[in-house]
């Protein structure tokens, strides 16, 4: 209760805050003085460190780039003509966060956990390119002793994930050589299942910025001059013109290269309780907004492979957190037992064979009720985050 | 024309019951930014506020279906709403706010921050279907509405097992009620359509003039005033009649009407006049010289009968509504034609006595239905006010 009350008396102090038009750099500082103040004494980790970043169209500046480790929260000022997005890179260029849809004119709040390294930010005027960087570097010590429960988490998860990307590997290359061969009718069955590894980890594999456009960009998505590749464009080939899938065979050997690639990057992956939950999150963000609507597997209408694979890998991280869940909030726990299970039993409906139907066989009240448990879990599973970092 | 909202406030200081506060009405934890007070509309009292209040400028309506029938987690999603109704109402952001522990998504979606409240009300209701699903016994005048000639109602944007009225001055509040209020209830309820609308047809403060609809036209002239606590009384709360969650609410009927405009524009004045039974500018009944003048049946064009003809209580024996319709357009059709026109509200005691005479004297003869159609259709049994500490539909499970 005592933290319920601090949180609420924080949330008052910040609004203030910003009501009294924090905007620019030098305010944004001092606010969050007094706002990390209250933040102390609220469950989750205070941000040790408040940076104003002013972003241009042609600049990223930021007030500080000597920051203590920790939690940091990057109060970005966008004075350019475009949205922009801030991301946060490490020196082996993978991304730790990111920021977007800044628009002009606008300040927007980025927090960030940062241990001790060298980091670039970049500023990207209009989401494109490499952006405007700058270099940071953080000091010091994450004070905190870890729970050992997490460590095991982290650790099991770290398992799951190697497991989950061997999988598709080895199902990728039996998908590869039926390609090569020409045989469509084995191509075409075994395109779902070597999705299905991928599909379940796919935040892990985000955080490596450049593989997951690589593998899996649907054709909507390419920027002009942008070469496609990976799953969907093989997927494009088998379903809509068969006869020219020889002619692709080396976009298969492309697709076991870059996951070849990620493979050789995960344990480099940071992971820790906090981007577990936020990872689980987002694959059901994922189902929400491009499974639900068919949207990913344009051709194939192999969708409902990817939703269960999507939920699957979130229901591994719950299941991986919720000894520590039990502890910290076991409403949560109830609810979330409650939401899996409608969502799996919603799934079980539509199995067919080893796998599912089209999604072009589902009625629109069937996908309805598919989006709708699909709010009903992603909505609580939402405060896992906060839930196991409190 | 418009009214400004410095006069809506002036004259809403006299409607009784659910006027406009000039203070906070009410008050969360000491210390915590409360936005502009001056636009607060009470949320507890004897009836709902959103009813007899005059009548705000925007609408956002939301229908729900229940995902599962259980009574425990209704109960929960309505006390849940209430709180959060309470301060949203009151300028107040949702939960813990839109700004809080930075792991965590906000309570509150934020695109309200800063801005009053705007006279912001709720407005909730429940539907046949939600006592069928619940096996609760409805209230006995909530009856699915009959089949009206002409109707063309659409499943997808008709019913519902609840509803909210969300009416504000300033459309974002609106929408930002409605959308936390959907997200409150993800688990317990889906949104199954909702309409949005940008200016309000009808009135309920009659010292102003009524406002137009989208055929150009002041429509609902003689509707029942938020002050005339007499006529309310009579002809909106139910009383003794009902079951006591719903003495002091109201049965509300929602119709979404698309009018075909293009075809109107094109019909002379003459005939656009004589469908409705008024002048155009001025909105004087025929035989009278301004709006407010009363209706001359024996003026009233009879052959066809003009519209104002049909809906007037002397046609219909005194039967009485009060309306809260606003105007829609929501983009072209495809077609190239406006997807626009009325989204209907209207509050009365008995829907018996109420919108479905009225609603079957239309259908059967009134020229208008040539340039409108029926295309969305729900009845609701609003309950009773919120006391303070009480919530949405106390009384309903006992």
């Amino acid at each position: 209760m005592q933290s319920m009350r601090a949180l609420v008396l924080c949330g008052a102090l910040v609004l203030a805050v910003s009501a009294c038009g924090g905007d620019d750099g030098a305010d944004g500082g001092s606010a969050s003085g007094s706002g990390s103040a209250a933040l102390q004494a609220t469950p989750t980790e205070p941000a040790k460190e408040s940076v104003a970043l002013t972003a241009t169209d042609t600049s990223c500046v930021a007030a500080k780039t000597d920051l203590p480790a920790g939690v940091v929260k990057f109060v970005i000022k966008n004075d350019g003509s475009q949205m922009t997005a801030v991301y946060v890179y490490r020196s082996d260029r993978t991304v730790v966060s990111e920021r977007n849809n800044i628009q002009p004119g606008t300040t927007a709040d980025f927090v960030v956990q940062l241990a001790a390294g060298s980091y670039q930010l970049a500023c990207k005027p209009g989401h494109k390119g490499d952006g405007i960087r700058q270099d940071i570097k953080v000091t010091g010590e994450v004070a905190a002793q870890q729970d050992p429960r997490v460590t095991r988490a982290v650790q099991e998860y770290r398992a799951y994930v190697a497991a989950q990307v061997d999988d598709s590997i080895a199902k990728t290359e039996q998908f590869v050589a039926a390609v090569k061969k020409g045989d469509v009718a084995k191509a075409k069955a075994l395109y779902a299942p070597s999705r299905v590894g991928w599909e379940s980890v796919e935040p892990v594999a985000e955080a490596f910025g450049d593989i997951d456009p690589k593998v899996d960009l649907r054709e909507a998505d390419l920027e002009e001059g942008q070469e496609w590749t990976g799953w969907h464009r093989l997927e494009k080939a088998l379903w809509k013109a068969p006869g020219t899938l020889k002619k692709e065979a080396k976009y298969g050997d492309r697709l076991l290269a870059d996951l070849a690639e990620l493979k050789a990057k995960l344990p480099g992956a940071q992971i820790d309780a906090p981007s577990m939950a936020n990872g689980a999150k987002e694959l059901l963000d994922e189902v929400a907004t491009s499974k639900i609507t068919g949207e990913e597997e344009a051709f194939s209408h192999t969708d409902l492979w990817d939703f269960d694979a999507n939920v699957a890998g979130a229901k591994k991280v719950y299941d991986l957190l919720t000894p520590i869940l039990m502890e910290k909030n076991p409403a949560l726990v109830t609810t979330l037992d409650t939401e899996f299970a409608d969502v799996a039993a919603l799934l079980d409906k539509h199995r067919k064979g080893d796998g599912f139907v089209s999604y072009t066989e589902l009625s629109k009240d069937e996908v309805k009720e598919l989006a709708d448990a699909v709010n009903a879990l992603a909505e609580p599973l939402s405060g896992l985050a906060a839930a196991v970092a409190s | 024309m418009r009214l400004t909202r410095r006069r809506l406030i002036a004259g809403a200081g006299v409607a009784a019951g659910a006027g406009v506060a000039t203070a906070v009405a009410v008050r969360h934890d000491a210390g915590e930014p409360a936005r502009a007070a001056s636009s607060v509309v009470p949320f507890h009292g004897p009836h709902q506020a959103g009813i007899a209040t005059p009548v705000q400028d925007r609408l956002h309506f939301a229908a729900f279906d229940l995902v599962q029938p259980s009574p425990a987690k209704v109960a929960a999603l309505l006390r849940a709403w209430t709180d959060a109704a309470a301060r949203m109402t009151a300028g107040q952001e949702v939960g813990r706010g839109a700004v809080g522990a930075p792991l965590a998504p906000p309570d509150d979606t934020g695109e309200a921050l800063g801005l009053p409240a705007s006279r912001l009300t709720l407005t909730v209701g429940f539907g046949p279907s939600f006592f069928e699903k619940l096996d609760l016994e409805p209230p006995a005048k909530l009856r699915k509405l009959p089949h009206f000639p002409g109707d063309k109602l659409d499943p997808a944007r008709s019913d519902g097992d609840l509803c909210v009225q969300a009416c504000a001055d300033d459309p974002q509040v609106a929408v930002h009620a409605v959308r936390n209020l959907a997200r409150l209830g993800f688990g317990a309820v889906s949104v199954r359509w909702s309409q949005l609308g940008f200016g309000k047809t009808s009135s309920t403060t009659p010292q102003e003039q009524t406002p137009r609809n989208l055929m150009g036209f002041k429509d609902g002239t003689n509707n029942i005033a938020g002050a005339d606590t007499a006529a309310l009384d009579k002809h909106v709360w139910v009383g003794e009649e009902g079951p006591e969650w719903m003495r002091g609410g109201s049965y509300m009927v929602t119709r979404r009407i698309r009018m075909h405009i293009e075809t109107w524009d094109r019909t002379s004045l003459k005939e656009q006049e004589d469908i409705i039974g008024r002048t155009k500018a001025e909105g004087a009944p025929y035989g009278g010289v301004r709006e407010h003048d009363p209706v001359d049946l024996a003026k009233q064009p009879s052959d066809p009968p003009s519209h104002v003809r049909l809906a007037n209580p002397g046609s219909l024996g005194g039967v009485r509504i009060l309306r809260r319709g606003y105007s829609f357009t929501d983009g072209s059709d495809g077609l190239g034609r406006l997807d626009a026109g009325l989204f209907f509200i209207a509050f009365q005691r008995d829907p018996e006595t109420g919108f479905i005479p009225i609603q079957r004297a239309l259908a059967a003869s009134d020229p208008l239905n040539e340039y409108i159609q029926h295309v969305g259709s729900g009845i609701w049994a609003c309950p009773r006010g919120v006391r303070p500490g009480g919530s949405w539909g106390d009384g309903l499970f006992s």
